[in-house]
């Protein structure tokens, strides 16, 4: 299961500006709320995050350390 | 499609405007459609137009001599950019990417001026929004000019690595700007800049420590 930007439905107004900006089409809006669609193409150019308006996508960072 | 007379009201310009004045200035307004990662605007060109979004977004930045870019802000529906040389008369001080579909509305330089004349009840919300900008930039200025960003955000890093136990706590950019004291756009070049150093590598969603001594050395620069 790909890892995906993670949606805060409290805070979506339905905008939709993420729709827009999204190049791999894994948003879509579903009864005026952003609903995610699972894609292995998205790659987290973190855009939805970015112009998200209210702050309701979240594009966290996992921080690892690679073995030597 | 006809520019939308509500929409235009919407526009902090043009808010106090009645309903007639607003007729009159939608004569002069274009639109402009543009598809995603279209540049809508050249740094250094002269400058043609103002340009408001009523859909989409637009990503409004500088780019250095290696081609590095650093974004001054987003664009969202509602706003404008590309004021400052409609009224200084200088080229255009950035460039401007969509960041998706988008639908502009555009006034000409000229019209802009005859509307500023005929409206002057204008003048004090266009004072505004040029006063935000330029609040916006001092603060931008001060993140980076003034701090070493790159040493906080690699001992942010550092920080949050995720344990043998399994994941650590996980980051978006903006907190990490919160951490950091700084600005969203700035972490996102420190990332950059850590990666052309050979301390981290971005893998999608991972931020993957390459080079633990690399990243300790960075950290220990004063800020």
């Amino acid at each position: 299961m790909a890892e995906m930007p993670i949606i805060d439905p409290e805070k979506c107004d339905g905008c939709g500006l993420c729709v827009g900006v999204c190049h791999c089409n894994a948003l879509a809006i579903v009864n005026n709320i952003i609903t995610i669609i699972e894609t292995v193409e998205c790659d987290w150019c973190t855009d939805c995050e970015v112009v998200c308006p209210t702050g309701a996508i979240s594009c966290p960072f996992e921080i690892i350390i690679q073995e030597p | 499609m006809a520019v939308q007379l509500e929409f235009l009201k919407s526009i902090l310009y043009f808010s106090d405007l009645g309903l007639a004045e607003l007729e009159s200035i939608r004569k002069l307004v274009f639109e402009k459609t543009a598809d995603r990662a279209e540049m809508v605007l050249l740094e250094g060109e002269p400058a043609t137009n103002l340009y408001f979004v009523a859909s989409g977004a637009v990503k409004v930045f500088k780019t250095s001599a290696e081609g590095k870019e650093q974004i001054l802000s987003i664009v969202r529906p509602g706003e404008s950019f590309n004021d400052v040389p409609i009224f200084d008369g200088g080229p255009n001080p950035a460039s401007a990417r969509t960041m998706g579909p988008v639908l502009l509305y555009g006034i000409k330089k000229n019209d802009m001026e005859a509307i500023l004349r005929d409206h002057p009840r204008m003048a004090l919300n266009v004072i505004k929004v040029l006063a935000r900008r330029v609040r916006h930039l001092v603060s931008l200025v001060e993140d980076l000019s003034f701090r070493h960003v790159i040493s906080r955000v690699a001992k942010i890093l550092f920080e949050h690595i995720g344990g043998e136990m399994g994941r650590g706590p996980r980051l978006t950019q903006q907190e990490m700007a919160a951490m950091a004291g700084t600005a969203r756009e700035v972490v996102g070049r420190s990332l950059k800049a850590l990666e052309e150093e050979g301390a981290i590598k971005v893998d999608r969603h991972r931020i993957i420590i390459t080079d633990k001594e690399a990243l300790q050395k960075i950290m220990e620069v004063p800020y």
